[in-house]
């Protein structure tokens, strides 16, 4: 029963909607209500027709509106996830080679921002960077600048938005690892000649990988498909999957277009989850 | 090349031309008045040593002694607080691990779990930028010299821990260091193991001529390493000697009682002469007589020390009035090669004894027994600390 339960979880809650939306992706716009032609329909004679349209998704590759975004949302999440890891790596060493009491309290400070909800937290971003915002202001009133910077609703606004919102995802897996890691194989490698930066590079580094793979990829995974952070700081140019698949259920009311771009939004990413699952498995294993 | 008339000197140590009895001799390693301290804590206080080139000397002591943070200072990982130390003349003080001509076999082994054995052993040497044909021989060389020629491409984690101990050794001494550090070298293996690693140790040490400073709290381990025994207690060397000097001419009492173990009797200088020395022990209930004289104040107090396998054990009463206790047998611990008795004396006094089995039917002394004690003249040693 115990046992049961989370497959009935998965099944009502995950697979469940799954099947609705890839039947959806097989279906055509219609005036009605919900806005898309059944899937199956009983036509004369008892035959029952079972109308599968690939338009959808051959309009998909054939506009080249939907291959950009794609790959726009690849970019971002990439560099999101790269500019994270400058950040975040040097924040998830400090915090393993911290006091174990200070320790406690720099995760906490990581966790923190968990605890309001991230479209607050993103909304504040807009506070903190519109032209009359804080930054802007405080740079004034020092002399630094005399005209407010263009931040809000820049490329950088997002990447700012994105990194901050996803860094403890990166930060917490790679302090896990980071923290199982044997100081004195730092001491061993200075003793054979390394200076510190070279006993990183070959020891800390490598033995940290599986960190930082699965911290990459907890980053990557939801950034390909963010939606809030790139509609709220990036302004109107900034061309994300997520948003595109937004604008076609919403304001288009192409039900069946953004079935078909949820699901090869999910196609892409499938393979990027196999892998976090299997460094997981090999971290939990404990062979580097 | 040992000579006959080499194994002759031996015999007689007082004449063995040794390094550290020799005034004119260069010290190798030379730790001039090392302090270290942590806060108000001082890890080492004062330490001055010499240890002198292919020696095996190790630093024994309890935990937190300070043995730990000496070799450390020696390292590179740590920096003195005052001090200086030279090694092969030059000052390291201040010079970082990654230039010294030192390296160190860590207590954990601390191999690279990521490279396999010979990466591990090639390691120091690809950082020296040797050339790649050398880094393979010296490697290939240095595998089969601890016997693990057919271990090369295994990873740490598919070796036994005797297998890791020996990949550790080869790792530190390939660079060919002056000087190599060992914390607790035998501490993670099993005795069977730990006594048969000693020997090879030692016979690798004399292979090689590198100079070992051994960090221990085995006092059997040091005893069988070490050319010398520096004895460490709350960071200060307490006597610094051979394991023979150690162990037979403890200077006070924490050393007599540090190796091995031994019977301390409390007593007053009551005969103070060139010769000899009586002194009056009530704990014993009686006197003792050591047969050469001591510098200590008359009356002064004094603890004379007597190994338990140099105490006699007789169910007749021995001849003298000196050197003499009387008491029950209160406990036996057969241990096959020898027993020890646990005697109780009248005065309350428990006092060791052992005796070799050198008989398979010698007439046993049993539980609650009244028994003679004794011993020779020579046998005490007489501290005044």
């Amino acid at each position: 029963m115990v046992v049961f339960l989370p497959y009935v979880w998965l099944m009502l809650f995950f697979v469940v909607p799954f099947v609705i939306v890839l039947k959806i992706s097989f279906a055509d716009v219609d005036l009605a209500i919900p806005p898309y032609t059944p899937l199956m329909q009983w036509t004369e004679n008892n035959v029952l027709a079972i109308k599968l349209n690939f338009n959808n998704y051959e309009f998909l590759f054939t506009d080249k509106l939907y291959l950009n975004a794609f790959l726009n949302s690849i970019k971002v999440a990439f560099i999101s996830t790269l500019l994270c890891l400058l950040v975040g790596y040097p924040m998830a060493y400090g915090i393993a080679r911290a006091k174990p009491s200070t320790r406690n309290v720099l995760l906490l400070l990581v966790i923190l921002p968990f605890w309001t909800s991230l479209l607050l937290r993103v909304y504040a971003w807009i506070g903190l960077l519109k032209a009359n915002g804080v930054i802007n202001n405080v740079l004034i009133s020092l002399g630094i600048i005399h005209d407010p910077l263009t931040m809000l609703y820049t490329p950088f606004a997002m990447y700012v938005g994105i990194v901050y919102s996803y860094l403890p995802f990166l930060i917490l897996p790679l302090y896990a690892n980071l923290e199982k890691m044997d100081w004195t194989l730092l001491e061993a490698a200075e003793d054979l000649g390394c200076r510190p930066w070279q006993a990183f590079y070959k020891i800390t580094l490598p033995l940290s990988r599986n960190g930082i793979l699965a911290g990459s990829m907890l980053v990557f995974i939801p950034a390909v498909g963010e939606f809030v952070i790139p509609a709220l700081l990036g302004g109107p140019n900034a061309l994300m999957i997520g948003r595109i698949l937004w604008d076609e259920f919403f304001s288009n009311r192409a039900w069946p277009v953004a079935s078909a771009v949820a699901i090869l939004l999910l196609i892409l990413l499938v393979p990027f989850m196999m892998w976090y699952q299997s460094i997981q498995a090999r971290e939990s294993a404990g062979a580097r | 090349m040992a000579t006959p008339a080499d194994s002759a000197l031996k015999a007689v140590p007082a004449a063995k031309a040794t390094p550290w009895t020799d005034p004119n001799a260069r010290a190798y390693l030379h730790i001039d008045h090392v302090t270290k301290s942590f806060g108000d804590f001082k890890a080492v206080d004062d330490v001055s040593l010499k240890v002198y080139k292919g020696e095996i000397f190790c630093l024994l002591g309890a935990s937190g002694c300070g043995k730990t943070t000496l070799l450390r200072m020696l390292g590179g990982f740590e920096t003195p607080s005052s001090g200086r130390i030279f090694i092969d003349g030059e000052d390291m003080t201040g010079v970082p691990p990654y230039e010294r001509p030192v390296n160190m076999m860590f207590q954990s082994y601390a191999l690279f779990p990521h490279m396999n054995v010979e990466q591990n052993v090639a390691f120091g040497l690809k950082q020296d930028r040797v050339p790649k044909a050398e880094i393979k021989e010296r490697v290939a060389t240095m595998l089969d010299l601890v016997k693990l020629g057919a271990f090369g491409k295994r990873k740490p984690h598919q070796l036994s821990g005797g297998q890791r101990q020996r990949v550790a050794l080869a790792r530190s001494l390939v660079k060919r260091p002056k000087l190599l550090l060992l914390d607790e070298p035998l501490a993670a293996l099993d005795k069977k193991l730990r006594e048969h690693t000693q020997f090879e140790l030692i016979s690798l040490q004399d292979q090689l001529g590198v100079t070992f400073v051994v960090v221990t709290h085995d006092q059997e381990e040091a005893m069988t390493l070490a050319s010398r025994i520096g004895v460490m207690n709350q960071g200060e060397i307490v006597q610094a000697g051979t394991p023979s000097e150690i162990y037979e001419f403890p200077s006070s009492k924490f050393v007599a009682d540090f190796i091995g173990s031994v019977n301390i009797f409390e007593g007053k200088l009551v005969e103070d002469e060139p010769e000899y020395v009586r002194i009056a022990c009530p704990e014993l209930g009686g006197t003792i007589y050591v047969s050469h004289g001591i510098s200590a104040a008359p009356e002064a107090t004094v603890w004379a020390a007597v190994r338990p396998e140099k105490v006699f054990m007789s169910t007749a009463a021995p001849q003298g009035a000196d050197n003499v206790a009387r008491g029950a047998v209160q406990d036996i611990a057969y241990l096959g090669d020898l027993s020890i008795y646990l005697v109780k004396l009248p005065t309350g006094k428990v006092v060791r004894v052992t005796q070799p089995n050198t008989s398979r039917h010698a007439e046993a002394i049993t539980w609650d027994q009244q028994v003679y004690l004794s011993w020779d003249a020579t046998s005490p040693v007489v501290v005044t600390r």
